[in-house]
């Protein structure tokens, strides 16, 4: 079965005024229809960067150099024009961020967003239809209220609810990939977990594949199929999610174990935080 | 007791729109201890730090530190004894300012030492937190965030204060980052005799690094005690929910949420 | 330093705005060396050369006493650069200042100072400037004063901006929770970080003060004669034009140049020093 996602030796350079920066060093990455993926890894390790190369965010930047392939059910995005890639965001793959606030335009009442999202899969759809199709999307991620909900604007609602609008608004087009971008950081505990566990339902019943980008490894662990951890723009570990966690090889993936604390206490580990033995090659779980 | 709250309270505006940010909160603080106050948005402990702070009078309540009350305007003499460390360190530090120079403002503030020999003092600072000296004169930008935040521990620690304020130190770290920090946190309460008012929404982080946790719901105290009798034997269902929703990394963690989430049903 | 040479090197127009203002700043400290005619640039009279077109000893020609154009606008930018620097040198701090106070301090200062601001501002800077000369007589030094006293809200309105912003950071927390004086907040926390509006700013304002200077003595309001000032000499040949075309079209080219000049190194600085943040 050929993968949804597929992912080959794709690198990124940014030139920038003092030189040029890499950024990626040959990533590769595959996810399957209605598999959860995770990509783990601190900041500045390229997790996000992988992501919006995916939307075809980053290779219309000045100064950015992409190479490699990645392909979305067979097509080969780096071939395909911009304004076919453009027509594949929203309706074949779409996004959700860190901050659902500050995502949702604040200037726009949520069923204008909603039917500008709708509107990407079924133009000229009818304020009506829109809202039809509003409704019933929001009652998927459990907001029952959707009337009140749609006529309000973000800055009206709490953090948890606008991340399940976000959610629901991404899903809205029924797409193939839902790309995820350290959701539910923004968010109190609880309610972070009651948005993973909603995300978690909606994706199996729709069967959407999932790449979920994150650095916190418990969430990882209770949402993802398959786990790639990142360590400066390489992957240096990947497989089954259990298998990852429940025996990581690779010095870095250990590392960010031992350094995550524990809810069942024990002793502050000591932590390199550059160790050259996180620059060893890649572990493979099958 | 560093710290005694009797009954303090913060109410914001008045009258039908008014807002009990804190409310009825009575709490000794040990000195020594590193108390972690845990709670979701809106549960006032953001509140409570900035009331210690200082930063706005309490609408109702005391503050007694070290004996004597505390008043609404600080004096020089209170502000050296309580410090903060804040969540963002990106922002905590002046961009236009070398990080040398803002780690040495509390000790020109304060008068401490001779001002000819207080760039010796900044050197002695910054290797204390783990950095390297000659780091000096950089400025915030070209520092990682783990790095700006042990110079922002560095200058809440400049003029020795007794009791230091941490609002989410670690949120905003990498996970790497957070494990040193939390590390330097708690080798530095130990060598220097420092009491921690530790504000943080993450359990494991609390676990990890406090000798008390007090938990606040919607503006109230609702459970307060050691850590380890609080993760034990949590006495109220919201505390139970809190430590149930942690996303956890092992089968041992998985457990014990999984036990006490079947306590609080 | 590098990362300037990369800029100016993406935006070749701010180097054109540098060599523009560095010819005038040249051509006013040097004007008694380059001047043909430096006598000119006062009182002086020759009947027997009035009015002749540009050419053979006279540059730009000569004005209806006979003074050649070119010295005298040499010696006119020297009125012109020193109006922009007194008028930054009083308007800019006392701007700033107010500006940091209402900002940081709130409260009344902020209510006070802010209205103050909004009349000032809410007055045609022109008129502004032609009341304050229809009280004090035109002289150079009051033309300086009026404009300063119309400059300055503009800084104060800019600061306080950027001062509102400022105060939610974590570093003014940091230095009010470690006892630092208001003071020494604002001037020594928040003003750094105002710096980079300010200094922009002032580059681009350098040419509107010389264009405002200039429009106040094309009214008769600023520079008297004999004095050289590039707007008193456009309004001089005004009514020549079109036949002796060169009475208003040099100086008025001379205007041109410096304020096209300080123009474009404002944008550049504007690029250079903004992305700091």
């Amino acid at each position: 079965m050929t993968a949804l996602l597929d992912i080959r030796d794709l690198r990124l350079s940014f030139r920038l005024w003092s030189g040029t920066v890499e950024v990626l060093h040959g990533i590769s990455l595959s996810i399957a229809r209605g598999e959860r993926v995770a990509l783990v890894g601190e900041s500045g390790s390229g997790k996000s960067v992988t992501a919006r190369i995916v939307l075809g965010l980053i290779q219309e930047l000045r100064g950015a150099r992409v190479s490699g392939q990645v392909s979305l059910d067979g097509q080969d995005l780096a071939r395909v024009s911009p304004k076919a890639r453009h027509a594949l965001r929203g309706t074949d793959m779409s996004m959700i961020f860190q901050d659902p606030t500050s995502s949702l335009n604040p200037v726009f009442p949520i069923l204008t967003q909603f039917r500008e999202v709708l509107a990407r899969a079924t133009p000229g759809i009818s304020l009506d239809s829109a809202r039809d199709r509003a409704t019933s999307a929001l009652h998927e991620v459990a907001i029952y209220e959707a009337d009140r909900v749609l006529a309000s604007y973000p800055f009206q609602l709490s953090g948890g609810m606008n991340q399940r609008v976000m959610i629901a608004m991404a899903l809205a087009n029924r797409p193939k990939l839902l790309i995820a971008d350290e959701p539910g950081t923004a968010l109190d505990v609880t309610v972070q977990a009651q948005t993973l566990d909603l995300m978690r339902a909606l994706v199996a019943s729709h069967g959407t594949a999932v790449l979920f980008i994150s650095h916190n490894l418990g969430v990882v662990r209770e949402f993802a199929d398959r786990t790639y951890v990142i360590y400066r723009g390489r992957i240096v570990e990947h497989g089954p999610t259990a298998a990852v966690f429940g025996n990581p090889r690779h010095a870095y993936t250990r590392a960010l174990m031992a350094a995550q604390p524990r809810l069942t206490g024990g002793p502050l580990p000591e932590i390199t935080e550059r160790d050259p033995a996180f620059d060893a090659p890649a572990e493979v779980h099958s | 007791m560093i710290l005694s709250l009797k009954d303090l309270g913060k109410t914001y505006a008045s009258g039908p729109h008014a807002v009990q940010a804190l409310a009825g909160l009575t709490l000794d603080v040990a000195q020594g201890d590193c108390l972690a106050v845990v709670g979701e948005s809106g549960s006032g402990k953001s509140t409570l730090a900035n009331l210690i702070l200082g930063l706005f009078p309490a609408t109702t309540g005391e503050m007694i530190f070290d004996g004597a009350p505390l008043p609404a305007r600080r004096t020089l003499a209170h502000r050296r004894a309580i410090q903060l460390v804040q969540q963002n360190p990106a922002s905590a530090l002046n961009p236009r300012r070398s990080i040398g120079a803002s780690v040495r403002l509390p000790l020109d503030v304060h008068g401490i030492g001779v001002a000819a020999k207080r760039d010796e003092a900044v050197t002695r600072l910054l290797a204390d937190v783990g950095l390297d000296p000659a780091m000096a004169a950089r400025a915030p930008s070209a520092l990682s965030g783990g790095q700006r935040q042990r110079v922002a521990i560095a200058r809440a620690l400049a003029c020795g204060p007794r009791l230091v304020v941490l609002d989410e130190p670690t949120s905003a770290l990498d996970v790497l980052v957070q494990a040193q920090v939390l590390r330097l946190l708690h080798d530095l309460r130990l060598r220097l005799g420092l009491t921690y008012l530790f504000i943080t929404h993450d359990l494991a982080v609390v676990r990890a690094i406090a000798t008390r946790v007090a938990v606040f719901h919607k503006g109230r105290l609702i459970e307060e005690g050691a850590t380890e009798a609080v993760f034990a034997a949590p006495s109220t269902p919201y505390t139970r929910s809190l430590i149930a929703a942690v996303p956890v990394i092992t089968e041992e963690e998985k457990a014990m949420r999984d036990t006490l989430a079947r306590g609080a049903s | 330093m590098k990362r300037a040479a990369f800029i100016l090197a993406a935006n070749p127009l701010t180097l054109v705005g540098v060599m523009l203002v560095m010819l005038v700043v040249m051509a006013a400290a040097l004007a008694d060396v380059i001047a043909p005619f430096p006598a000119h640039r006062g009182a002086v009279v020759d009947f027997l050369n009035f009015n002749k077109p540009p050419g053979g000893d006279y540059l730009m020609g000569t004005d209806v006493v006979g003074r050649d154009l070119f010295s005298r606008i040499l010696y006119a930018y020297r009125i012109s650069l020193l109006m922009a620097v007194v008028v930054l040198a009083i308007a800019v701090p006392i701007g700033v200042t107010l500006g940091l106070m209402a900002g940081y301090l709130g409260g009344r200062w902020e209510y006070g100072l802010m209205r103050v601001t909004d009349v000032f501002l809410s007055i045609p800077p022109l008129v502004l400037a032609l009341s304050i000369l229809g009280v004090l007589k035109p002289t150079l030094l009051n033309g300086m004063i009026a404009i300063t006293a119309m400059w300055w809200p503009w800084y104060t309105r800019l600061v306080y901006n950027i001062t509102r912003g400022e105060k939610a950071e974590g570093y003014v927390l940091a230095a009010e929770v470690t006892g630092a004086s208001r003071a020494h907040v604002m001037f020594r926390e928040i003003l750094p970080n105002c710096l980079p509006a300010i200094v922009t700013k002032m580059t681009l304002d350098a040419g509107f003060v010389i264009l405002i200077a200039s429009s106040l003595s094309f009214l008769g309001l600023g520079v008297q004669a004999p004095t050289p000032d590039l707007g008193s000499m456009v309004a001089e040949g005004a009514r020549y034009l079109p036949d002796q075309w060169w009475l208003s079209v040099f100086p008025g080219l001379a205007i041109l140049v410096a304020v096209f000049g300080f123009n474009l190194i404002g944008d550049g600085l504007r690029d250079i020093l903004g992305g700091d943040r």
